[in-house]
């Protein structure tokens, strides 16, 4: 896919929510979640898979994941990932985190700078 | 495991997982209208390179260093079993180094470092105690023994101990089981047994009543005795034996490998002292105590300090002696830890051993690094490309020294076998009376040691090679490595400074083992005073007290054994006296005074003493200096005559045949005894010590040491009889000996069945086994550096090809060159020679107390090692000289 420069990459931590909350409203196989997120962002976050794929698996190491055997959208055997109970306490952690990052972020972005004053 | 099986399903699940992500996508695209070849393109494009997202994915459940290592280990593995000479070599240098030292540390430890099998052993101390004034009556090594009534003071007045006993070994005659035997006996006081805290086996420990003179007379049996005597029989306790035909009854069995301090045995005997009878002297006892908790050795020794003045205030040698004399003797006190006794003056050999062991094992560490320098020189390229790819210098070293360690480890677990071959040698070949020999065993300390030397040799000598490539510049090896005409002078360098080190070591263990053959050959030329050593059987009878009471009857009995021994074909003399020389048993040590000497209010000094019967000295091959031996007359008729060594005589009255005719006396209440005869020097006390000055009484005697004088022959009641004949020391030359004894009496068992040369050769034991160490270690030593030495010359060569070929071409004399490259092997040995000669003049004082007669810096061992190096040297690397010499320079340089 060519890089779209309207397309962000997402940092690793961000990642993981995307993928959590994303899993978290329904559980999905992988193809599936890189074209959920892209449609919700309208095109603004891009997944690359060489970083979902080794997302997947290290969450599913930390029990954040279950993965079950199951069919795709095309009927083909695929795996589901489903948000456990630790995923989404993770999920909750890691969202009022961010929010506090944001706000932070925020309020440094807020102070005008010398030259436009 | 369970993680390993799951981690299979996990990476088909990835597979799944991104084989349909794929195929989703390829599908999606079709549908936009691509053809499928196009649209499967396009999806592997956008999707990137599948196997490394699979391979990612897959590192989530993986120990990632630990994998790493695994494959890394298997590189290796793989990379030692393609050059199978070089891996063979290098496994069996490190199993056999790895072996001997695991070998040599499991002995070191047994002995010298791990505690006594005594429960809280760290409390136990012997009784040692240092008596300067006392003469030959104590020693060193030994110290004075304690007396029985010391014994009774120490025990009652002490404050530092829980516990105190005295012991001391004997032979006892063992009757009435099966035939008589001659056993090991220890007699122990009370408080023995309660200090080594080791229940009986079987049966009870001695209690008071046993320890009781008028008392029941009992006795305990060793594990072993139980075993071979009684078959184990466990209703042996109550059962009557006779010892020294006194019937005594069996109330306990000792657990197996227990020993009193130091002593195996059959019997315990308890040793009954009646504080009734006793006095100061006599002076022969072990003592043994627990240290109460929180008390220190010094204070303990303080504490005996203020035991040796009640001693002296509370006991007597009898009316009109004087309690006080023994101030003489300056006794002190010098408490060590039992262990320390038990282990006695062997440390100092076993250092040496496992000093001069390590050292093989660092020249075979070093011929190793070498080994593996060669062989990383050979991986250069590849080690050079792999840095130019990216490859760190730590992963780079790390490879290398996996390798290295690894062959540190499959050669350690090869060296268990050497090392218990090993042990199964150095207990045959070590001194025999090696302590804690049973305790000797390959157990998982041992296994430690080998495990951590292993490892720790491999990092050794991997660091070398590891060290030198991981820096090495990239460039500088790639452009270097094909282009010029010889190997840098940098690559060649770490090589030489280990071959340098090498000749060093070699050099040390050289100088030791000739400083040891030369002490050997010098103690082998030192006249013991007795000659024809091997022809020379000793045997010992014990005519106890209980079996014959008249001292003439014991006299005439133990001719008639000699009669009859003398009636055996082959034999030509029979002698019998109370010690024979260099078996470590002195008949006894007193004073002697000498007829118009004047002491100046010191005291004569002590003198050995030992009691010989009429034709010892000739069957010994004593040599008589001057006037003549005893005769049956001067000993039946109690005649005052006595003979003295050489020593003596000189001492005393200037020459040896000045002696004749002179009197000494023994004690003041005692007649003077006339000099009849002067014999020479003889080393009872080992070829290495300074033969002692002796007096020889005559086999029977008036006893000065009772009341009454009356005559005795008790010093020969345990008798060595000597016997000359070409068939001794042969079994059935033995089995006649043991026959002609029992015509005499049937109840007599016969011991100690040694030759001369036997005795001989335990006394030189410490110096042999010591030599035979060394001089295998610099042998192994030599083989390594000329092997090492080759090695460097042999390679350089080979990489030197090409120049030695410009070499010729320009008209190079063949002569020339071969000089050039022995040169430079001769250049390394002079370097490591220098080195080394600084290190041997220091190492080798620590070893002066196992030389003799030679000089730890002796100028013939110093000038010999480093010829016979040089002319190694040159050996090692003539060979491979020669074939640059040979080298046809138009085939070398088109070989480009």
């Amino acid at each position: 896919m060519a890089k779209d420069p309207e397309q962000r990459d997402l940092f690793p931590g961000a990642l993981e929510i995307m993928i959590l909350q994303s899993l978290r409203v329904k559980p999905m196989h992988g193809y599936a979640l890189v074209k959920h997120i892209r449609l919700v962002s309208d095109d603004l976050l891009q997944v690359e898979e060489g970083s979902l794929y080794p997302a997947l698996q290290r969450m599913l190491r930390e029990g954040w994941l279950e993965a079950e055997t199951g069919t795709s959208a095309k009927g083909r055997p695929t795996r589901i990932y489903r948000v456990t109970e630790a995923g989404v306490c993770h999920l909750e952690q890691e969202v009022v985190s961010f929010e506090r990052m944001f706000a932070g972020i925020k309020r440094v972005l807020a102070i005008a700078t010398p030259q436009e004053a | 495991m369970a993680k390993l099986i799951g981690r299979r399903r996990r990476y088909d699940d990835i597979s799944a997982s991104i084989r349909e992500h794929l195929e989703e996508r390829t599908e999606e695209l079709m549908e936009e209208g691509h053809s499928r070849q196009r649209a499967e393109q396009q999806a592997r494009r956008e999707f990137g390179n599948p196997t490394v997202v699979e391979q990612r994915s897959r590192e989530a459940w993986q120990w990632q260093r630990v994998e790493t290592l695994f494959a890394d280990v298997r590189f290796a593995l793989r990379r030692l079993a393609r050059s199978p000479g070089f891996t063979v070599t290098l496994l069996l240098t490190l199993a056999i180094g790895i072996g001997a030292n695991t070998s040599v540390f499991t002995v070191l430890d047994s002995v010298l470092l791990k505690p006594l099998a005594y429960p809280d052993s760290d409390r136990l101390v012997a009784l040692h105690l240092n008596a300067p004034g006392a003469g030959g009556l104590s020693s060193f090594e030994s110290g004075l023994a304690l007396s029985p009534s010391m014994y009774f003071t120490f025990s009652e007045h002490n404050r530092s101990f829980s516990s105190l006993g005295v012991w001391f070994s004997m032979l006892t005659n063992l009757t009435g089981v099966a035939k008589p035997e001659q056993v090991k006996t220890v007699g122990i006081s009370s408080g023995v047994l309660e200090t080594l805290e080791i229940p009986p086996a079987l049966g009870r420990w001695f209690n008071a009543t046993d320890q009781d003179p008028r008392g029941s007379k009992t006795a305990m049996l060793s594990y072993g005795c139980w075993m071979r005597r009684f078959g184990g029989d466990p209703t042996v306790i109550g059962r009557t034996i006779q010892v020294d035909a006194q019937p005594r009854e069996i109330v306990g069995v000792m657990p197996r490998g227990f020993r009193v301090v130091d002593q195996n045995f059959d019997l315990l005997l308890p040793l009954a002292f009646d504080p009734v009878n006793e006095q100061l002297a006599p002076f022969f006892l072990n003592g043994v105590a627990r240290l109460k908790p929180g008390v220190t050795v010094a204070q303990a020794d303080d504490d005996v300090q203020r035991l040796v003045g009640v001693w002296m205030d509370s006991w007597s040698n009898g009316p009109g002696s004087n309690p006080h004399w023994y101030e003489h003797w300056k006794i002190t006190p010098a408490l060590r830890p039992l262990k320390a006794q038990v282990v006695g003056n062997v440390s100092g050999i076993l250092w040496v051993v496992m000093a001069t062991i390590g050292l093989v094992m660092l020249i075979a560490c070093t011929n190793v690094a070498n080994l593996l320098l060669v062989r990383a020189e050979s991986r250069h390229h590849e080690l050079a490309i792999r840095s130019a790819l990216g490859a760190g210098r730590a992963r780079i070293a790390r490879e290398l020294l996996l390798e290295s360690v690894l062959l540190g480890l499959i050669g350690g677990i090869l060296s268990v076998g050497v090392a218990w071959a090993g042990l199964l040698m150095l207990i045959a070949a070590g001194p025999t009376n090696l302590p804690r020999l049973s305790e000797i065993a390959l157990d998982a300390r041992s296994l430690g040691f080998t495990l951590l030397l292993a490892v720790f040799s491999g990092l050794f000598f991997g660091a070398i090679p590891a060290w030198k490539y991981a820096r090495s510049r990239t460039s500088l090896v790639l452009g270097s490595g094909s282009r010029t005409a010889s190997a840098g002078r940098e690559r060649q360098h770490s090589r030489k400074v280990l071959v340098v080190a090498q000749v060093a070591m070699a050099l040390v263990l050289l100088v030791s083992a000739l400083l040891m053959i030369r002490t050997f050959i010098a103690l082998r030329h030192v006249n013991p005073g007795f000659a024809d050593a091997a022809r020379v059987q000793t045997l010992r009878i014990s005519i106890p007290t209980s079996l014959i009471a008249d001292p003439v009857m014991v006299l005439r009995t133990e001719n008639e054994i000699a009669d009859q021994i003398r009636a055996i074909p082959g034999v030509t003399r029979v002698g019998l006296a109370g010690a024979v020389p260099m078996e470590g048993i002195d008949p006894n040590w007193d004073q002697i005074i000498v007829e118009g000497k004047n002491y100046a209010g010191t005291e004569p000094p002590l003198r050995m003493f030992n009691y010989v019967a009429p034709g010892f000295f000739q069957t010994m091959g004593t040599r008589l200096i001057a006037g003549r031996d005893f005769n049956w007359d001067d000993v039946y008729g109690l005649r005052n005559n006595i003979i003295v060594s050489e020593g003596f005589a000189r001492e005393s009255w200037g020459s040896a045949a000045a002696a004749i005719g002179q009197r000494v006396k023994h004690m003041s209440d005692m007649p003077w005894q006339q000099v009849i005869g002067v014999v020479e020097d003889v080393r009872s006390k080992g070829v290495e010590a300074p033969a002692p000055a002796t007096i020889y009484w005559p086999a029977m005697i008036k006893n000065p040491y009772t009341p009454d004088h009356k005559p005795d022959a008790d010093w020969l009641r345990p008798a060595i009889f000597a016997v000359h004949s070409s068939r001794a020391g042969t079994e059935s030359f033995v089995a006649q000996v043991q026959q002609a004894v029992w015509k005499v009496n049937a109840n007599l068992p016969v011991a100690s069945l040694r030759t001369m040369q036997d005795i001989y050769g335990q006394s030189m034991a410490r110096t042999s086994f010591t030599l035979t160490m060394l001089a295998l270690a610099g042998g192994m030593a030599l083989a390594l550096s000329i092997i090492g030495i080759y090695g460097v010359i042999s390679y350089s060569v080979s990489q030197r090809t090409r120049e030695i070929g410009i070499r010729l071409a320009l008209g190079a004399q063949r002569s020339a060159l071969r000089w050039m490259f022995v040169r430079s092997a001769l250049t390394l040995t002079l370097a490591g020679v220098a080195i080394g000669i600084t290190i041997a003049a220091v190492l080798t004082q620590l070893m002066r107390s196992l030389l003799f007669a030679i000089s730890p810096l002796d100028p013939f061992t110093y000038l010999t090692v480093p010829l016979v190096l040089a002319g190694a040297a040159t050996v090692a690397s003539y060979l491979p000289a020669q074939r640059a010499a040979a080298v046809n320079p138009v085939e070398s340089l088109r070989a480009e």
